[in-house]
């Protein structure tokens, strides 16, 4: 039981700062194991930025960070994301 | 301009020493928990501290023999980047003083590195004379999972994130390498009291 | 980047206090006027950002629990004692007062009216919020899809929207709501009286259950989650949403 993990949904906000469209349906490919799932299905939790971890493997598959007026996303853990166009 | 909330005030204490309390940090009475990821739980037979990289000779020690070092009390204020700060908070842990003697090393910086991935980066110069320890006691209680146990880096000087949670090791290294936030926005040296909250701050 | 809108990209709007209700003596619903609200989907929650008059901020997120329709909102807000954001809504907010609001956010924890059979809605304390508003949007749409709501609370006093609750589940609709109270019982109670586990949810879940919705604080999440897996539910067919602690 990890007390601290939220859903994918709780950086829905955030994520719509930088995505146009509906992110948490969008669907992400862990570079780590492979997993593919929705954005929303994906575990975040909430530090000094967000960390999004794949639901299967844990690994970081993003994390984001905003100071208000920039925002610098790492998606070296995730290998794809599909987005409805 | 945000729209003011009238009559919000927040969590905040209005009697804190101004001196005390970093520029756009605001008192707490609470200890906020914030986590990159999973809190992992390694046992303590199976816990050890090392230090390695630029050094003459690797270093560790198991959970007994860091314990058996000799350790201090520490009361420090801490500033957490996302803005809370909290005064005169009381541990227990041991130097990174005592650790680093008899390390021969060219190295002017440092990654710490923890137990579940997270890394942070610091100069060497930063964790020694008495401005860092290894802390596995918390207001006279061991230090929690949640809160890092069983030992977490203190570094009080500056922003907690620093203050890597679940610790197990540091390596020294020529040249300085970004950590976890270090290399995503976060500033590198992160001092509270110069606001150095992002890149370019 | 304040007013520079891009389109597409989520704008905090404002929010306007019209009307404020309590629905335990802990939890509140604030009815609000948002300007410019693009609509939304059961299930989907807004951040709420307050601004003190030195410029500090405090940010939170709040499901939503009104269907869709019109500019207006409702949140249904439970007080945490320690917290920040939900002593001032559902304390010192009243109709006129204003803050900001981004959303609609998520679209991936939803209503769907149609998952291809039964759907079971599980909320722990608060986290029947989303599920209120999905339930809500189904008898508005007179979906048909047979639904149950299985609502863990403490105790009577503490279940939010109790007097429509029970009017739902008399309507012969396809929706069925289940109450378990985990603290104190009423006499006369009837409902279960203990924490949604493995064995409750074998006699409350449906076995063609096509898609499941589960509401709560992180344990309560994860503990359903799993023992729904545990029963042979398809994970995929599992959408969770979870309650940090840094709410408040």
């Amino acid at each position: 039981m990890e007390a601290l993990r939220l859903d994918g949904n709780a950086a829905a906000g955030l994520l719509s700062e930088v995505f146009a469209g509906e992110v948490t349906t969008a669907v992400g490919t862990c570079d780590s194991c492979g997993a593919v799932e929705a954005v929303g299905a994906i575990h975040v939790y909430m530090a000094a930025g967000t960390v999004l971890r794949c639901p299967h493997c844990e690994a970081v598959v993003m994390k984001v960070v905003t100071d208000g007026e920039r925002i610098w996303m790492d998606l070296r853990g995730l290998r794809t994301l599909e987005l409805a166009s | 301009m945000p729209i003011i909330s009238r009559g919000f005030k927040g969590r905040r204490r209005d009697d804190a020493p101004r001196d005390r309390v970093p520029p756009g940090q605001y008192v707490t009475d609470d200890f906020p928990v914030l986590s990159a990821g999973p809190t992992p739980h390694t046992p303590l037979d199976q816990w050890d501290f090392t230090i390695v990289g630029e050094v003459d000779e690797r270093r560790r020690w198991t959970w007994d023999e860091l314990r058996a070092l000799p350790s201090e009390t520490i009361t420090v204020d801490i500033s957490c980047v996302t803005k809370w700060t909290k005064l005169d908070t009381v541990w227990e842990g041991v130097s990174v003083d005592t650790l680093l003697d008899g390390v021969e090393t060219s190295a002017e910086y440092l990654t710490v590195f923890c137990d579940g991935g997270y890394t942070t980066n610091l100069p060497l110069a930063d964790v020694t004379g008495g401005q860092a320890w290894i802390a596995f006691a918390y207001d006279g209680e061991p230090l929690e999972p949640e809160h890092g146990g069983p030992a977490r880096l203190l570094v009080p000087h500056l922003y907690f994130w620093k203050s890597a949670k679940w610790v197990r090791g540091l390596r020294l290294t020529a040249t300085d390498e970004l950590g976890f936030w270090e290399s995503n926005g976060y500033h590198n040296y992160g001092d509270p009291w110069k606001e150095q909250r992002y890149w370019g701050d | 980047m304040e007013g520079a809108a891009v389109l597409g990209r989520l704008n905090w709007h404002v929010a306007e206090v019209a009307d404020v209700w309590p629905e335990t003596d802990r939890v509140k619903t604030l009815a609000l006027d948002v300007e410019g609200w693009p609509g939304h989907r059961a299930g989907q929650h807004v951040d709420v950002r307050l601004t003190a008059d030195d410029g500090y901020q405090a940010q939170r997120s709040y499901s939503i629990a009104s269907p869709d329709g019109g500019p207006r909102v409702e949140l249904t807000v439970e007080r945490i004692d320690d917290g920040e954001v939900s002593p001032y809504l559902t304390g010192d907010a009243h109709a006129g007062d204003r803050f900001e609001l981004r959303g609609p956010v998520g679209g991936y924890f939803v209503w769907d009216p149609d998952p291809g059979g039964p759907v079971l809605l599980v909320g722990g304390g608060s986290g029947v919020v989303p599920l209120m508003a999905m339930v809500r949007q189904r008898t508005a749409n007179h979906d048909e899809v047979p639904t149950k709501l299985l609502y863990s609370a403490r105790s009577w006093e503490d279940v939010i929207y109790r007097d429509e609750l029970g009017r739902y589940g008399k309507r012969g609709d396809g929706l069925e709501v289940v109450f378990t109270l985990t603290r104190e019982q009423p006499p006369d109670w009837t409902g279960f009286g203990r924490r949604v586990d493995r064995e409750l949810l074998s006699q409350v879940a449906p076995p063609d259950l096509s898609l499941t919705l589960v509401c709560g604080p992180t344990p309560f999440v994860e503990a359903v989650a799993e023992a729904l897996v545990g029963l042979g539910h398809e994970p995929s067919r599992i959408k969770t949403e979870r309650f940090g602690p840094t709410g408040g």
